[in-house]
């Protein structure tokens, strides 16, 4: 029999119960449906995680204090270190070579006064080459001075949102502002930067680092951060800044270097596991629909008992048989398939303008294997029914028995 | 050529078996036009299921022009049936959702004939048995007596040797029967070997020989001209 035919004989069989067909092929096409917009969905959400982190930039190496034993993950918790201080950033960009520059980093959060207004802050104890290293830009005034860490000074840069809120209508350039019972005097503001790692730089106050940790009341900073001169890899700088900070910790790794490819890559097997759940999830609907179109072509079959014995009268043999129920059942999900991508498609595109930040389109990748997913529910359920199909004999068949 | 040698075919049914057909010797030269008549149950659709190659025989030999047809595989037993046996029912079997045309088509599908030519072959064929004009319609369209005429159009349209008709007048009247009965004698004189299975002597004295069963056997020979009737003919039948 020509392929040809057996195409056209389904889908004569296929448009003869419309609504049944439709019915079963909506079910293949919301499974199908699903699976997509999860995939979408899990696509949008890493690549969102993943851009955060990639602002980190790759010729950066974040050097925190404590030692976190599942290398790659993000350090928070671990044994009371040595305290990681300003004279560790300071042998660190001295004594590797790698390194073009670094700066200290404290952070903490304190309430900002000014005339009658208050507003809380994150403080950013840092130092002058913080400007380049996170690519900021001064708006007005200047930045940190470019005096000696160790050196604090009653200065304090203001974030882009900042200003308008603590002096409406008039310049901060040169007033004096509290913070923590501590007068300083605002010698600049940034142009507007943007939420990085869920911090809004652009509502952080910025104070030399030495200054934050009289206010703070704190030795140890929050981290160093290195930038690798041009050309240099991250994994290549690793080893020598461990040597160093050993050596001044005692002999103790009592710290986590932290890189953009390191957290890249622990973000994606959680991711890679987060897109792979909720595929299983949409997975089920696609079974339940392929449980359905088995249903259906279990109904055609005894039906269309005494045509399949036709059929063998005519010559038809049970591959013929086999094939064209197979045909329908693929077919049909097929079809379920093609609207499903139809489906989806809307539906992600509905999502993305709804929620701009997981904007994404399904990936080629993900509706090729949505319609083969479809295509194998099709094969899948038809089996057993052309089976029954093809094991009927002519005689019996004819006499629209099944036995 | 029909050689039918021994041929038996046994229903196991609960704990007894059942003989449809008993040893059946039987030779039906090529182009002969042979009746088959007998009380219900005597087995005349089982032998015609058997010729045809619907149905295997459970013993025995049947030889179709001298090739041995029991053992051959289920593919070549469908390529006999698509290319050498045209199958006539009581109940027509014509796909209700398919046009006559496409019915009458539906056959040489299997064949992989080409679709041009599958169109011209089967409105010649639905033209020969005078339904022309009624190709488009759909067999809910047609009355008993034009669904069996494209039915026959059907069996003959892949030209095959033997045509096997099992009843076809049964669910026909008179008018309707009679056209068809007279489309069977034309193939026969065109050179079809034509075996019908019949109750009805008026319809069995139309062939050549008649073949009288009773209990899975045949139990007489008769030529179609000297046929009466059934009860008459079997009583002068061997026991
Ligand atoms: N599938 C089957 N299972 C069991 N017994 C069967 C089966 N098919 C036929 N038989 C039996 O075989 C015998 C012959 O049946 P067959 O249909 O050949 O008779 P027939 O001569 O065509 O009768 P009728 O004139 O009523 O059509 C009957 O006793 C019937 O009950
Ligand atoms: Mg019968």
């Amino acid at each position: 029999m020509r392929w040809s035919d057996a195409l056209a004989l389904a889908v004569r069989a296929l448009s003869a119960h419309r609504r049944r067909t439709l019915l079963s092929l909506l079910g293949v096409s919301i499974g199908v449906a699903a699976v997509l917009v999860m995939t979408t969905l899990a696509a949008g959400a890493r690549r969102y995680v993943a851009d955060q982190f990639r602002t980190i930039g790759a010729d950066v190496i974040a050097v925190v204090p404590g030692r976190v034993e599942t290398s790659g993950t993000i350090p928070g918790v671990g044994s009371a270190p040595n305290d990681l201080t300003i004279a560790d950033a300071r042998a660190l960009v001295r004594g590797v070579d790698c390194i073009a520059r670094g700066t200290p980093l404290l952070i903490g959060n304190e309430a900002l006064e000014c005339g009658g207004r208050r507003r809380d802050v994150l403080v950013l104890g840092t130092s002058a080459e913080m400007l380049q290293l996170r690519g900021m830009r001064v708006a007005t005034g200047r930045f940190l001075p470019e005096s000696g860490w160790e050196r604090g000074s009653a200065v304090i840069v203001l974030g882009s949102k900042l200003p308008p809120e603590l002096f409406p209508g008039e310049d901060p350039l040169g007033r004096t502002v509290r913070l923590g019972g501590w007068r300083l005097r605002v010698i600049g503001t940034l142009a507007p930067r943007g939420t990085h790692l869920g911090v809004d730089l652009d509502e952080c106050a910025l104070i030399p680092v030495a200054t934050a940790q009289a206010i703070f009341d704190t030795r140890t900073l929050f981290r160093v951060m290195l930038e690798l001169r041009p050309g240099v890899r991250a994994r290549a700088a690793l080893d020598p800044i461990r040597a160093v900070l050993r050596e001044r910790h005692g002999g103790e790794e009592d710290f986590t270097l932290i890189t953009q490819d390191a957290i890249l890559r622990s973000l994606d097997k959680i991711l890679d596991m987060l897109s792979l759940a909720l595929t299983a999830i949409a997975s089920v609907s696609l079974v339940v629909a392929g449980f359905g179109v088995a249903n259906v072509m279990l109904v055609a079959v005894s039906e269309r008992t005494r045509e399949i014995g036709l059929c063998k009268a005519l010559g038809a043999t049970d591959a013929d048989v086999l094939a064209q129920f197979l045909l329908e059942a693929s077919l049909l999900c097929l079809w379920g398939g093609l609207l499903g991508v139809g489906i989806g498609w809307s539906a992600t595109a509905a999502l993305s303008a709804a929620y701009p930040v997981l904007a994404a389109e399904p990936a080629p990748w993900a509706v090729g294997a949505a319609l083969a997913v479809s295509l194998g529910t099709g094969i899948v359920a038809g089996t057993m029914p052309a089976r029954r199909a093809m094991r009927l004999e002519p005689v019996t068949a004819l006499a629209g028995r099944r036995t | 050529m029909i050689e039918l040698v021994g041929i038996r075919r046994s229903y196991a049914l609960g704990g007894e078996t059942i003989h449809a057909l008993d040893g059946i010797d039987e030779r039906i030269e090529s182009g002969e036009h042979v009746a088959v008549m007998g009380p219900s149950g005597s087995g005349k659709s089982t032998l015609l299921n058997v010729i045809g190659c619907l149905d295997r025989p459970t013993a025995g030999s049947y030889r179709l022009d001298g090739r041995e047809v029991a053992g051959l595989s289920d593919a070549e037993l469908a390529r006999i049936r698509r290319r050498e046996i045209g199958h006539v029912f009581q109940a027509f079997h014509l796909v209700p959702r398919m046009s006559a045309l496409e019915n009458v088509e539906l056959g040489m599908l299997f064949d992989s004939i080409p679709p041009r030519q599958r169109r011209e072959r089967a409105l010649a064929a639905l033209a020969s048995v005078g339904m022309g004009p009624r190709a488009g319609h759909r067999p809910g369209e047609l009355s008993g007596g034009e669904r069996q005429r494209a039915a026959i159009a059907r069996a003959v349209v892949t030209r095959p040797r033997v045509l096997l008709a099992d009843e076809p007048t049964g669910n026909l009247d008179q008018t309707s029967g009679r056209a068809v009965l007279e489309l069977l004698d034309g193939l026969h004189a065109a050179g079809f070997t034509v075996v019908i299975v019949t109750h009805d002597p008026g319809v069995a004295r139309r062939a050549q020989r008649v073949l009288l069963m009773r209990n899975g056997r045949i139990v007489r020979r008769m030529p179609a001209s000297e046929l009466r009737t059934l009860d008459e003919a079997l009583a002068g039948a061997a026991p």
